[in-house]
């Protein structure tokens, strides 16, 4: 599972669960972007020292892995948050008023137009081009949750529910 | 059916994305809970049994259960686990179905009038159960084509179905088979590429995707076959997941496969938020870790793909149309469809209509079939506009042209694609210069920055639709867009590129006015375009009960109760909070 209190990593115990990535990685044949989704799932971002290392160990140039990690939009470079809410901006979505929906749970976490994470590092906002789930436009997801059919009070209320509990307990279907 | 299903009572409720969505896991959980509770086990003979079941389409409705008994079957619509409680007493318990919670009359006209022969088994078996599959004759064709067709008859019966492939420029799948199997190499690879609208097929029925893809294997003789699916779609990566975990128990795939000398194995290759990996050679990019940027072509991925050798690309329906095709017979299938399109395609129908959902149609159904026959008509009655089919990149279909088949041909001669299946209706309300700007955006985003035709055509593109949705445009601009678009249509480097334009274009080509307006006269008919309109209060009609005051969120509204209310246009943020709380109309667009 992730590890939220990253700040507190010291660099030995980066290195640790480094060396576990890069064993998989040569045991199991995979690529570059293989071995970047499992740093992003260790870290929750892909920490720039991680890179660095990896390079070294590898002999492929750090600029290879920039590279990829900056091409596709799953990578990130700096810490995310405990919780990511993504909200699908596809077409079918839009016209259903996904963008407004995008503004509002941004402006519920204090977040300005750029910002993506919460200062606290509690809330990731992301928004996706089409997650497939058409028919219940417009859609959001809460870390692995699909919510359908939301609208701008729906998702205040989804992201209120968090705030208040920490942990997440459910949400009232009506 | 299996025996179970013949006696006794089986619950089935949605399990798919929408399902799920909706509240399904706990509806499940309180009708096992209450179930336990009230001893029915007892009761019925210990004959009560659970099935989750994959997207049965009727999205709208979710979560929608089935409660089976005595082989009599039910079906509810718009459950809430609160609901349980009612149909385990009245239902189960005491016989009496709750009839006002039943499906109603649409549910009907939205099934009969599709075909569904990918999605049949969606919704009906349990997709995390290989037992299930196998009883509806699952892994016979596989088995048939294993031991007693040799490569060249499945390709031939393939070619003979007229199946194309069911993904982007709709290719002949036996031809593609044909020309890989045919090449000199040893080592050969097959892809199946689940896209988003793939997942509930992924997520109803993945071991025909299994079956689909071993078949595929075994035609152009690959030992190794990939699906390459994103990660973030975690139930459809889970149901495959297992899916091919219990093939492989059941020796379907790994060594000699049904004790004939054939081995195939299946990898999974977890690609990321791209769109541009629905390209196919940027999608090998992809799987061998690199940015997922095309290659020139030729060569083709037939002839040189992943790892440098020959490869197969199919989509997850193409290939879930394979045992059936093997199964029934290349006649079978041909006789659905149209003489150049053959088959069915599967639709995520969205956007303003009353049933949105999945739906599967025979190729050359009408529009009109779709969005009033299928889709229940236009959401609140209001007039249809435009359908737009095939993504970001598909053309929009005026309401003019309402009793066009859909099919390959008809698609292609109006300047769009089927594309994966997607399908958005819009109505009066939705304004085409704003959609394709929406579009363009996208594509802008997505593209890959390999070749300047594409990489500087859509970003001029959308500087120059964003003039006209600002009221900035010129004339020129118009002229300036054609001539662009009609570039990057020749010279793009993939499809992406050339069929970045298809909203513009066909936009244009039925909706010039529209484009006219915006520039000439700096209107926006449809009252989309906020720099384009003015909120105005009709005082004839404005009753002054105050709740547009109460909801701008500007304080641009004055005036006292029961009389007529203000706007005042310099203090106006044009959101449209008003419009929509205003009861009585009065609230104007212009």
């Amino acid at each position: 599972m992730l590890c939220w209190s990253r700040n507190l990593y010291s660099f030995a115990h980066m290195e640790q669960k480094l060396k576990a990535i890069l064993d998989t990685y040569l045991r199991s044949k995979g690529t570059l972007i293989t071995l970047l989704q499992q740093t992003e799932a260790a870290f929750g971002y892909v920490p720039e020292e991680a890179v660095t290392w990896l390079s070294k160990m590898l002999d492929i140039p750090e600029s290879r892995f920039f590279g990829i990690a900056t091409f596709y939009s799953q990578f990130h470079l700096t810490p995310t948050g405990k919780n990511t809410i993504t909200i699908c901006c596809g077409a079918a979505c839009h016209i259903k008023g996904g963008d407004k929906i995008l503004e509002e749970t941004k402006s519920a976490l204090a977040l300005n137009k750029d910002e993506e994470t919460t200062k606290d590092l509690s809330f990731t906002v992301q928004s996706a081009t089409c997650i497939g789930a058409c028919s219940i436009a417009p859609v959001v997801i809460l870390n692995d949750q699909v919510y359908g059919n939301m609208d701008p009070a729906g998702v205040v209320k989804l992201v209120k529910g968090y705030e208040k509990e920490g942990e997440y307990t459910g949400f009232e279907y009506d | 059916m299996n025996t179970t299903e013949q006696r006794g009572v089986t619950i089935k409720v949605c399990m798919g994305t929408s399902g799920k969505a909706s509240g399904g896991e706990d509806v499940l959980s309180i009708f096992k809970k209450l179930i336990q509770l009230n001893g029915i086990e007892a009761q019925i003979d210990r004959r009560c049994g659970y099935k989750k079941v994959g997207c049965r389409g009727f999205c709208s409705k979710d979560v929608l259960v089935d409660v089976v008994i005595d082989n009599h079957k039910v079906t509810y619509q718009s459950i809430r686990p609160v609901m349980v409680e009612r149909i385990v007493k009245e239902h189960i318990l005491q016989g009496t179905p709750v009839s006002e919670w039943l499906t109603q009359d649409d549910y009907e006209s939205y099934h009969s009038k599709q075909c569904k022969i990918v999605l049949g088994p969606c919704g009906e078996i349990d997709p995390e159960s290989i037992e299930d599959y196998i009883s509806i004759q699952g892994y016979r064709a596989a088995k048939r084509a294993v031991t007693q067709m040799n490569r060249d008859e499945i390709i031939k019966r393939v070619i003979e179905s007229g199946l194309r492939g069911r993904g982007g420029s709709g290719f002949f799948t036996g031809r593609k088979w044909e020309i890989c199997k045919a090449r000199p190499e040893d080592t050969k690879y097959i892809i199946c590429n689940v896209g988003e609208v793939n997942r509930p097929l992924a997520e109803g029925n993945p071991h025909a995707i299994i079956e689909g893809l071993l078949i595929g294997g075994y035609a152009i003789n690959a030992a190794k076959g990939y699906i390459y699916i994103r990660e973030r779609y975690h139930l459809s990566v889970e149901r495959l997941r297992n899916a091919i975990n219990q093939a492989r128990a059941k020796g379907f795939i790994g060594p000699n496969i049904f004790g004939a000398d054939f081995c195939f194995d299946i990898d999974f290759s977890f690609g990321t938020e791209a769109f541009i990996c629905g390209e196919e050679t940027a999608l090998m990019e992809s799987i061998e870790g690199k940015r997922a940027m095309p290659r020139v072509r030729p060569p083709f991925p037939v002839q040189r793909g992943l790892w440098g050798m020959p490869t197969v690309i199919n989509n997850a329906e193409t290939f879930s149309n394979i045992p059936l095709i093997i199964g029934k017979g290349a006649k079978w299938f041909s006789s659905i469809g149209t003489q150049e399109s053959k088959g069915t395609k599967v639709f995520t129908l969205s956007g303003k209509v009353r049933n949105v959902g999945l739906v599967e149609i025979p190729m050359g159904m009408s529009f009109r079939d779709i969005v009033y026959g299928i889709g229940g008509g236009m959401e609140g009655d209001k007039a249809l506009k435009a359908v737009q089919v095939g993504g970001p990149s598909g053309g929009l279909i005026p309401a003019s042209m309402i009793d066009m088949g859909l099919d390959y041909e008809n698609l292609f001669k109006i300047g769009s694609i089927v594309g994966s299946g997607g399908m958005v209706v819009f109505n009066e309300d939705d304004c085409i210069v704003s959609v394709t700007k929406f579009f363009t955006e996208f594509l802008q985003r997505e593209s890959c920055g390999k070749c300047p035709p594409c990489r500087i055509g859509t970003k001029r593109m959308l500087e120059l639709l964003t003039k006209m949705t600002e009221g900035k445009a010129e004339y020129g601009d118009l002229a300036t867009l054609e001539r662009l678009t009609g570039l990057m249509k020749t010279s793009s480097l993939c499809g992406l590129g050339r069929s970045a334009p298809n909203p513009f274009i066909t936009g244009l080509n039925y909706f010039r006015d529209e484009y006219l307006s915006h520039i000439k006269e700096k209107k926006c008919p449809a009252g989309v375009c906020t720099a384009l309109i003015s909120f105005s209060i009709t005082e004839d009609i404005c009753k002054g009960c105050t709740l547009c005051k109460k909801v701008c969120p500007a304080g641009a509204i004055s005036g006292d109760v029961k009389k007529p209310h203000k706007i005042d246009a310099d203090i106006c943020i044009k959101c449209g909070a008003c419009y929509k709380a205003c009861k009585f109309k009065a609230i104007r667009i212009k």
